[in-house]
């Protein structure tokens, strides 16, 4: 393997790694504030990316399409919080469980009333389409290394956001005690509710940058779902921090993996043989990492909480 | 004298309901209505029942039910259907792997079961029946065509990509078993991947002339919007699942000028397509897909053997079917010894019809093709 196919695959996996940190980020703050494991998490990243095809196809414009993401899916968050998740909080986690589940099966069903069965068409606005020359000769897409771009910024952001002020040091207050902060007279409700909007918020942002390089349509949140599950267990849970340490690590095993794998066996197995063995090692590899994790912090990287 | 007037009157209401039992065929069509693989099934449905419609029987029934593409709830249904609905005839089923859980049971229950879509190689070979026929194509077949249509377009080094499952694997098989050349590289993804980036890098860098996919549905969406973003230039060729008319307007610009190969396309100048064509526009408001007329030619094969035998009498019917005495909207039509078509497999090319994307047909790949798998079938 060439140095410059290494560099690119390692532009990918960070790449990867960025966009389930924005999925990651609101499930682990989600489940760490308020203690409540979200299923619908990726339904609110289709709700998000469903929002900007919609809105881009009508106006044209990428950008009022990635505003109607982040504003559709905060609105749609607020309103389950308001609706259902609030009668949820001091159940146990498998009634929760059991209601978001529900929420997925009314969000796909929902949004094919809406919009139909076929997918939906979102494509890479005009500046930032077609690839760049990087230093060292690496052909890449600039709008991957936008999203790179985007998704550090915004885990800058929350970083802020969380370190630096006041509803920060309320959310950090509230994944300690939430007893404590209630008395001291913090609206709780009102947190809630703008944590689980931000949560959405950023899943739908997410949605919306990926629905421009993948297919927009109905059951796309699941399987990021998944993968944004595994991330906060090997980050720790609560942990934004975690979140972030633990998307990279995924992302880039789930791409070099790939990619070595196949042609580990290729070395003592017949091609099309070693494709395969190759190919569903590497579909498990992230697995096997968070168990490794596991094993070595039974809490996650960053977690503190058992 | 009131003996004999007793069993008259028996044995003309036994005629009598004989008859209305006869008269009427009662379908049972199991497809995928819900979840991300709703389009094709929808689009299934929508064609058979325009045939149902178009030929104005009312001594046919059609009852439909969503498998949500779980084999399991497959099952399920298809046991209602055989049990409670008796129903005479089965339908629908999209998925291979559906189909495998379902159509060996129901057909060693005396059903007959006119398969729209899936074609897995083990029902077109040794666990083929007699019951089963194939309306759309084996899986290879479409493949075939594109090994076919790779030689002749003169590529020589191959990149070759399709998911992890029965249904890629043969893919893969049925592209290598036509195509001459090299291959450049053989990668199985992950079913269900949305992001191809890693693969399009290995594309990029293993020196290909032409890179044949099979991704069915969202995969192909995903890959080809990356691939036309990455600034590769290979050409790419693909069967008709990736740029079949239910997607081709999510995958945008990226697809044009694609060759694809399908043993239909709008396009077909026959009498039965062109009829076909236009009511599917007039009645639904949008182009049909290759599934749709799948969907099709499979109510028109099960009209055209219930207008020369009766169901009741299965061997009679069976031979009906097997004569394929419709207008197919692929224009010739004909069941090989296990019951799988024999047709023609055309090269399309992707272009722009005004705002619409849609295919046209370019030329064919393989003429009377029939699949290899016929010679394991003892029927």
């Amino acid at each position: 393997m060439d140095l410059i196919l290494l560099a690119e695959q390692i532009l990918n996996g960070l790449q990867f790694g960025i966009m389930l940190f924005l999925m990651a980020a609101g499930l682990t703050l989600i489940f760490g504030v308020m203690g409540l494991i979200n299923l619908a998490h990726g339904s609110l990243y289709m709700i998000g990316a469903f929002c900007a095809a919609a809105v881009a196809g009508w106006t044209g414009s990428f950008t009022l399409g990635l505003i109607a993401a982040l504003a559709g899916a905060a609105a749609a968050g607020a309103l389950i919080e308001l609706v259902v998740i609030r009668r949820l909080y001091d159940k146990d986690h498998l009634d929760q469980v059991l209601a978001t589940f529900a929420l997925i099966l009314i969000a796909s069903e929902g949004t094919r009333w809406v919009f139909g069965s076929f997918p939906l068409f979102l494509d890479i606005p005009e500046a930032l389409s077609g690839p760049v020359m990087l230093p060292g000769g690496i052909q890449y897409p600039l709008y991957r290394l936008a999203l790179i771009g985007a998704g550090l910024g915004v885990a800058a952001g929350l970083f802020l956001l969380i370190a630096r002020t006041r509803i920060g040091i309320q959310i950090r207050a509230g994944e300690n005690d939430r007893e404590m902060i209630a008395a001291l007279g913090v609206d709780i409700d009102r947190l809630y509710t703008f944590v689980f909007a931000l949560g959405a918020a950023l899943a739908g942002l997410a949605g919306a940058l990926v629905g421009a390089i993948q297919s927009v349509q109905v059951g796309m949140g699941e399987p990021v779902l998944i993968l944004a599950f595994v991330v906060i267990v090997i980050g720790g849970i609560g942990s934004i921090k975690g979140a972030l340490v633990g998307a990279l690590l995924v992302g880039l095993t789930d791409t070099l993996g790939k990619i070595a794998l196949p042609g580990l066996f290729g070395l003592f197995l017949d091609p099309a043989q070693a494709t395969q063995v190759g190919s569903a090692l590497a579909s498990m590899a992230i697995y096997v990492l968070m168990a490794m994790v596991l094993i070595w912090r039974p809490t996650g990287l960053y977690g503190v909480r058992a | 004298m009131t003996l004999i007037k007793t069993l008259m009157a028996g044995t003309a209401m036994a005629m009598a309901l004989a008859g209305a039992a006869a008269a009427e065929v009662k379908v049972g069509m199991i497809t995928t209505l819900s979840g991300g693989g709703a389009g094709l099934g929808i689009d299934v449905r929508d064609g058979f029942m325009l045939a149902v419609e178009m030929s104005g029987r009312d001594d046919l029934e059609v009852v439909i039910e969503d498998d949500q593409r779980k084999p399991d709830i497959a099952v399920q249904l298809a046991d209602k259907m055989v049990q409670s609905e008796k129903v005479d005839v089965l339908t629908g089923i999209i998925w291979s792997n559906l189909a495998m859980a379902v159509v060996p049971s129901v057909t060693a229950q005396g059903k007959f079961y006119l398969s729209p879509n899936a074609g897995p190689s083990a029902l077109a070979g040794r666990g083929c029946h007699e019951n089963y026929f194939n309306v759309a194509w084996q899986n290879d077949s479409l493949h075939e065509g594109g090994g076919a249509y790779a030689n002749e377009a003169g590529y020589t080094n191959s990149f070759i990509l399709a998911p992890n499952y029965p249904a890629g694997q043969d893919a893969l098989t049925g592209y290598k078993r036509t195509y001459e050349g090299d291959l450049a590289g053989e990668i199985y993804t992950k079913l269900g991947q949305t992001d191809y980036a890693a693969e399009i890098a290995q594309i990029r860098a293993s020196g290909a002339d032409s890179v044949y996919f099979f991704l069915p549905g969202g995969m192909g969406i995903s890959f080809l919007k990356q691939y036309a973003d990455s600034g590769v230039d290979i050409p790419v060729i693909g069967p008709a699942f990736s740029f079949d008319q239910g997607i081709l307007q999510a995958v945008g610009d990226a697809a044009l000028g694609v060759r694809n190969t399908s043993q239909w396309s709008k396009d077909l100048d026959n009498a039965a397509n062109v009829a076909f064509v236009a009511a599917f526009q007039e009645k639904y408001d949008r182009l049909p897909s290759l599934y749709a007329s799948q969907g099709y030619d499979t109510a028109n094969l099960l009209i055209s053997a219930m207008e020369m035998a009766d169901v009741s009498d299965p061997d009679a019917f069976r031979a009906a079917l097997k004569a394929a005495n419709f207008d197919s909207t692929r224009g010739e039509f004909t069941f090989g010894p296990n019951n799988h078509p024999i047709h023609t497999i055309y090269v399309r090319e992707v272009i722009k019809e005004g705002d619409v994307l849609t295919n046209k047909i370019v030329g064919p790949a393989l003429v009377a093709h029939s699949d290899v798998y016929s010679v394991d079938c003892k029927m």
